[in-house]
């Protein structure tokens, strides 16, 4: 009987073991003090392929914009260029200046961050003629 | 925590709005049961357009705008921004004032409390008392000298009762 016991209790304890629930670490930008960690490129590339679906649609460009703009930092140029090209897609000019503008503001008082964005940014916004806010002058108001 | 829930009303495409006006602006809110527009610095694609009703002119530029969009002037890229938003973010920004309107309402009120206690002064205060009277404290210092009050480290100690006057 008491063996009995012992067995059910060690099988009781195997079985909660089993039930602890699986914590994933590929929810962005979540600290959890156990757990893996993503990689700054983790992040990054899976925006890049967030934006680059090919049949996104325009829900989804919001939303995933707003998500990003939530976040405590600047998106980096190749997730932005990702965004503009699925601006591109969805034939949405404005949202794509929009997205512009969002990044200048992100940055805050660290006013070299936007420059640097424009900068590496500039092959694209030629190839798909996307104006900067400054060129509109919608950046003054 | 209000501004989390603010947050997440905006990430939401079922567009319960958190109104932050009340009542007054009816009209222009509209139905709140259908996605609706703001400007926010946190939200930079709202749930729908600004311009819901589109000129022909201003159909005809949005189907130019899905040719390529170098062959858009800057004006019709302007022109194609106004219609789906409706502040830039340097408009949002922009500063209000109403830091004067703060400042100069506190003045006007400070300065109100001010009559109203200049008339507590002359309709409220009860009569004057008579000690302190000039004449009746220079009587009262009087006797506490002669009484000699606290007369090593104290009152007393500090006149010269030799000369007269204070050391």
């Amino acid at each position: 009987m008491f063996r009995a016991a012992l067995r059910v209790s060690v099988s009781g304890a195997r079985s909660l073991t089993r039930a602890r629930p699986q914590y994933t670490a590929s929810v962005a930008a979540r600290s959890y003090s156990h757990g893996k960690q993503e990689t700054d490129e983790e992040f990054d590339a899976r925006w890049v392929t967030y934006f680059s679906k090919p049949d996104i649609d325009a829900w989804e460009l919001r939303k995933g914009m707003n998500t990003l703009i939530g976040y405590d930092l600047v998106p980096e140029p190749k997730i932005l260029e990702a965004a503009l090209k699925a601006c591109r897609r969805l034939d949405d000019l404005a949202s794509a200046i929009r997205i512009l503008e969002a990044v200048k503001n992100k940055a805050g008082p660290h006013k070299e961050i936007y420059p640097y964005v424009i900068q590496e940014l500039l092959p694209t916004l030629s190839e798909l003629g996307i104006p900067t806010p400054e060129e509109l002058g919608i950046d003054k108001a | 925590m209000l501004l989390s829930r603010r947050g997440l009303a905006a990430f939401s495409s079922s567009s319960v709005k958190m109104a932050s006006h009340g009542h007054g602006d009816v009209t222009e809110q509209g139905d709140m049961s259908v996605p609706m527009y703001w400007d926010r610095l946190d939200t930079p694609l709202p749930d729908k357009p600004y311009q819901d009703t589109l000129s022909d002119a201003d159909k005809s530029l949005k189907q130019k705008e899905k040719g390529p969009w170098n062959h858009l002037s800057k004006e019709e890229k302007l022109a194609l921004y106004r219609m789906t938003f409706k502040e830039s973010f340097a408009e949002m920004k922009k500063p209000t004032g109403e830091w004067k309107t703060v400042v100069g309402g506190i003045f006007f009120f400070i300065g109100f409390t001010g009559l109203v206690v200049l008339w507590q002064r002359y309709y409220v205060y009860p009569p004057h008392p008579r000690t302190l009277d000039d004449e009746w404290k220079a009587k009262q210092v009087k006797r506490m000298l002669d009484m000699r009050m606290n007369p090593v480290e104290g009152f007393s100690a500090k006149w010269d009762y030799e000369k007269g006057q204070w050391k």
